[in-house]
């Protein structure tokens, strides 16, 4: 499931999942290329430089852009008097809130990119220049007279849902509650999923625990900082190249806050050094191309490391509380959280994606959520890898390891006796099709590790994760090449080993070489529309257009090859890269290779291509499981991890490597929420730690070498058996490490991250309180 | 901005002197180049001190070595004798950053930067190293300790630089340590850092010892009432109890991203300890290796 971050913010919920495709068991079982390790197409270019990111554009008589932030977290922009800056010899322009006319389609994107009536945030952008040199910019800034009249401010989510907190909006009324509101208020929305009779659950129960959880916001940590070149034409016509997930997206929310045609705008997506959910939406794409616009020239702008922290779009941090009941054989008969996530200054944090996913886990009677969408003087959140289930997932697999301890059953075969399986109503509402929950779990409780001894000090955590997956609006082409090469066109950018991926599907579909083939994101004036990269989506829903698109070619073939022997065309077969006569009734001709049939296109009727476009449904659930060993200093709370093994299910892995590194990264990114990455407000609502030295993101030496498994139960609404795997591998790393240090330090941790000095004073306190 | 790189710590001293606006040397540029890509400092003058022998050299000196300000942490510690008589103030300049920054960043770049949590600086401390300083008056020594004020700021005046920093000669059965707390394993700013030196007599009784404490207050500081702990004892548990009490005691942190008060002033102690055990093994190898460097 993917939400697009700029639009709508009810999750789809469907009772029947209708798959646009079947899974193929025989070809499934005789794949030649699919399951290989082929180097990736896009590898040498990044490790020798050639690869061009964001930053990397220079377009003739290009100028600076540099952005004018809020220095207070909450504020009324009485006026700005840009006078001055614009005065300066060497600016080329300057744009604030009056360049850009009101936008009812996206009208939070357009508060966000540059305030209007307030600054939500610190941050927050004001203004904008254009200028000859990065100084002359600079020194622009430094020129703009800004009036604020400052408000109170509020950055955490309990506080801003309490009656008295400062209001940031005066058209938020509660969604969701009966009866609405009559005041506005910082609650968005509350919402509800579940099934059954809780307090009949919990009254069969012969244990409930119940417990209050916190988590930090943290962000995606994205090495390359956003950046874009915008060049609009003194007829309009424009072109943008930025790093981005999702160009189509960029395009179309561009052209309406710019108000021009979709036609005029061509949007080209750089390589991407890493999104992970951050790079869904715009911050500075709209900024670059009004400051162009109005310059006359290119535009571009890059963001400083300070200014990604500050104001792109990091994860909400939450409060949450979570209740769950079991009988002493290990049947949980009740299971209730509530989940108040913040999203900061405007609608859309992931409170409602968190309490459907936060018991996906389990096949239960009685469930119940509730979620709340919470806004704060913090910047806008963006998705980060499976958006809000981390958090709610902590939460619920806390309390499930300690209820495992409490009625004396191992944690794995707590979970097996519940899992969700095919045909289970889910704790989100739909029921579920084939998935691999048990499978992983079964795996994990015969993995050597989860029977490896500990030392002094050490502690083994394991815990459970699902992500829904998404499918979504896909397009692409593929062109069979004179020399018998094949190019394809795909319209999501790679974020994780994709064009790999892709040549790997086409190369099994046409029965060629995996090095015949090679993969490129087209321009958004190239292809139809495509979704973002987002939703684990990409090799799912890119790779089926593909797979299809390989067909509709390999029709075509045959159909040149029966034109070439002068029989009908359903007298051909194609088989391992050939055409080939269908039987001894069709006739007796030598097989015509790809390159044959692609040598002589010219005489056969013209080039040979195929495409394929829809929109991809039946993406299937990924269901994951971790363990993890970790080792607390008593004396100092430090936390080492010492081994960690991800087991999850692919259904179809197409490359490896790729599958692996995506269980790998997702981990890594959990060891970093779970221990010490968290934005830190000061009691001045501004950000302390905006920088790689205070915002600790483990580092390679933080790291041991993370194990994965690779499940597969194919999913049945692909022809593969493909299911999303990038977002999984983040949701159960928190629960798994706290569960891990909790076991260590002989005391339950219960807010993240488990930064020293709070699982020491943790340590010290359960110390007094025994004594 | 002017760029000069002179070939005499004098000509330095005249450069820096003689400038009128903002004047900053450049050793490794690891703190500095940093402090001007974010706008900080906008120096007018800029004197880069690499080309300086005097400053570029590691010299044997009475049983001790002169290392020139300008020697970088990475050439330190290829550095046998260096590493085998102050393995702990070399371990803190190993700390620095990574690999790449070590190639560069200098102890005397550390301790001139005046943060309070410079990592070479408590070894530095505990070690008692004697800065040599070069200005428009001539030379003087001056103890590292009393270089660093308060962050950015220091008590060299106008035209004045640290030509080398000078680590003494050590009697047989001596050793010493640092250890610093980070979340992290690496690339991190210590939450707190502890420098911990002891010299030993033939029974093992501690007869002098020393101990800088990093990151828990306005500067680098020495702990006196740790040292007097040590000395007079066998470095036993008991003795170690009282440095980490001392240690704690002296701390005077701040509460904020990186720790609580609470946290760095309990966190001093443990280190003390931990860095007084590793000193006191150094010293007993060392001394059943005939005190060879
Ligand atoms: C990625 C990274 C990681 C880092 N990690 C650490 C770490 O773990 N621990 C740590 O303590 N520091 C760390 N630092 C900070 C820095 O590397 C150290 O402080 C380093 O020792 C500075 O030495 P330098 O030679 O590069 O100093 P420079 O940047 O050249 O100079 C620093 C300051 O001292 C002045 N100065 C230099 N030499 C002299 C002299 N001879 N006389 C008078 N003034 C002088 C300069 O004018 C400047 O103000 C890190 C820096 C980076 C960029």
């Amino acid at each position: 499931m993917a939400r697009n971050p700029d639009a709508d913010n009810a999750p789809v919920k469907k009772e029947i999942e209708s798959p646009t495709s079947k899974y193929d068991a025989e070809k499934a079982s005789s794949f030649k290329v699919v399951g290989s390790r082929p180097a990736r197409p896009d590898g040498m270019d990044k490790v020798t430089g050639r690869a061009r990111f964001g930053a990397d554009m220079v377009m003739p008589g290009q100028l600076v852009g540099l952005i004018l932030r809020s220095p207070h977290p909450h504020a009324v922009i009485k006026s700005i008097d840009s006078s001055e800056a614009e005065a300066l010899s060497g600016v080329k322009a300057v744009v604030t809130r009056d360049d850009f006319a009101p936008n009812d389609d996206h009208a939070d994107v357009l508060y966000n990119i540059m305030a209007r009536e307030k600054a939500l945030y610190e941050g927050h952008a004001v203004a904008a220049v254009a200028a000859t040199s990065r100084p002359v910019a600079r020194k622009a800034l430094k020129l703009i007279k800004i009036d604020y009249d400052i408000l109170p401010h509020v950055t955490d989510v309990d506080e801003a849902m309490s009656p008295n907190a400062p209001v940031l909006h005066d058209d938020i009324i509660t969604k969701g509650v009966n009866p609405a509101p009559t005041k506005p208020s910082n609650v968005v929305a509350r919402s509800e999923f579940g099934h059954g009779d809780i307090d009949a659950g919990f009254a069969q129960a012969d244990e409930i625990i119940e417990r209050s959880f916190k988590t930090a916001a943290t962000h995606q940590g994205y090495i390359e900082p956003h950046a874009c070149v915008a060049n609009v034409g003194a007829d309009g016509m424009s072109e943008l190249w930025c790093c981005t997930q999702g160009h189509f997206h960029v395009r179309q929310v561009c052209a309406s806050l710019l108000g021009i045609d979709v036609s005029r705008l061509r949007v080209t997506a750089s390589e991407i050094g890493g999104g992970f959910g951050g790079k869904t939406t715009v911050f500075i794409e709209p900024v670059a191309l009004a400051l162009s616009r109005k310059a006359g020239r290119p535009v571009k702008i890059a963001m400083t490391r300070d200014e990604v922290f500050k104001a792109s779009g990091p994860t909400a941090s939450s409060s949450m509380n979570v209740k769950i009941g079991v009988t002493k054989d290990g049947r949980i008969t009740a299971g209730y959280g509530e989940f108040r996530y913040q999203g900061g200054a405007f609608a859309g944090a992931p409170a409602d994606f968190g309490a459907m996913s936060a018991f996906a886990c389990y096949a239960l009677d009685n469930v119940k959520t509730e979620a709340y969408d919470v806004v704060t003087n913090r910047p806008k959140g963006a998705a980060y890898r499976a958006p809000g289930a981390p958090m709610s997932v902590y939460a619920v697999e806390s309390v499930v390891d300690e209820l495992a301890a409490r009625i004396g059953m191992d944690p794995i075969d707590l979970r097996l006796k519940n899992a969700a399986k095919e045909g289970a109503r889910s704790s989100y509402g739909p029921k579920f099709g084939s998935c691999g929950l048990v499978e992983t779990l079964e795996a994990a409780k015969a993995h050597p590790h989860y029977s490896a001894s500990l030392g002094p000090n050490q502690g083994r955590g394991i815990a459970s994760g699902f992500w829904f997956n998404f499918g979504g609006e896909t397009c692409s082409n593929l062109n069979i090449n004179a020399d018998g090469t094949v190019t394809i066109a795909v319209g999501t950018p790679d974020i994780g080993g994709s064009r790999a991926s892709m040549c790997i599907m086409a190369a099994e579909e046409l029965g060629i070489p995996y090095d015949k083939v090679r993969a490129i994101v087209a321009d958004t004036s190239a292809l139809g529309y495509n979704d973002t990269t987002e939703g684990s989506r990409v090799t799912f829903s890119s790779g089926m257009a593909v797979i299809k698109a390989s067909q509709q070619a390999v029709t075509e073939m045959c159909k040149r090859a029966a034109m070439m022997w002068d029989i009908p065309a359903e007298a051909v077969t194609w088989e391992d890269g050939c055409a080939k006569p269908s039987g001894p009734n069709a006739g007796d001709f030598e097989p015509l290779s790809l390159a044959e049939i692609a040598a002589t296109a010219g005489k056969t009727g013209g080039p040979i291509a195929g495409h394929h476009e829809y929109n991809a449904d039946g993406a299937g659930v990924s269901f994951g499981t971790h363990i993890v060993d970790t080792e607390v200093d008593p004396e100092t709370g430090k936390v080492d991890i010492i081994r960690y093994t991800v087991i999850q299910d692919a259904g179809k892995a197409i490359h490896p490597d790729y599958v692996e590194g995506q269980f790998q990264g997702g981990a890594a990114q959990g060891i970093g929420w779970a221990l010490n990455e968290e934005y830190i407000y000061g009691d001045d609502g501004k950000l302390q730690n905006a920088g790689f030295l205070d915002y600790r993101m483990p580092v390679a030496s933080d790291l041991p070498m993370i194990d994965t498994v690779i499940v597969e139960v194919p999913n049945p609404g692909h022809p593969y058996g493909v299911r999303g795997v990038g977002e999984t591998g983040i949701v159960p790393p928190l629960a798994a490490i706290a569960n891990g240090v909790s076991a260590a330090a002989g005391v339950r941790m219960t807010e993240l991250p488990m930064s020293p000095p709070r699982v020491l004073k943790a340590i010290d306190d359960a110390k007094v309180a025994a004594e | 901005m002017r760029y000069e790189s002179p070939q005499t710590v004098e000509a330095a001293a005249a450069l820096l002197a003689g400038e009128e606006g903002l004047a900053r040397v450049l050793a490794g540029g690891t703190d500095l180049l940093v402090q001007m890509r974010s706008g900080m400092v906008e120096p007018d003058l800029i004197v880069d001190v690499k080309n300086i022998p005097s400053m570029t050299s590691i010299v044997e000196e009475n049983g001790g070595y002169r290392i020139g300000a300008a020697v970088p942490s990475a050439e330190m510690n290829e550095h046998k004798g260096l590493c085998a008589l102050w393995p702990g103030v070399m371990e803190g300049a190993d700390l620095i950053g990574s690999t790449q920054v070590q190639g560069r960043a200098t102890m005397i770049g550390n301790l001139c930067n005046c943060g309070p949590a410079a990592d070479s600086v408590p070894g530095m401390v505990a070690a008692n190293a004697i800065a040599t300083i070069v200005g428009p008056n001539g030379r003087r020594d001056v103890p590292v300790i009393d270089i660093p004020v308060a962050p950015g700021k220091s008590t060299l005046t106008k035209g004045e630089l640290v030509e080398s920093v000078f680590l003494p000669a050590r009697p047989k059965r001596a050793g010493d340590a640092y250890l610093r707390f980070i979340p992290r394993t690496e690339m991190d700013i210590a939450v707190v850092g502890v420098g911990v030196s002891l010299e030993l007599d033939g029974d093992g009784v501690c007869t002098h010892a020393r101990v800088g404490l990093g990151a828990v207050a306005i500067k680098v500081l020495l702990v006196e009432d740790a040292a007097k702990a040590l000395i007079g004892t066998k470095v036993d548990d008991a003795a170690l109890e009282k440095v980490a009490a001392a240690t704690s005691a002296a701390c005077k942190p701040i509460d904020d991203k990186r720790g609580t008060i609470e946290f760095r002033t309990k966190v001093a102690g443990v280190l003390a300890t931990r860095a007084a055990k590793i000193a006191l093994e150094r010293a007993n190898a060392r001394a059943s290796n005939g005190g060879e460097k």
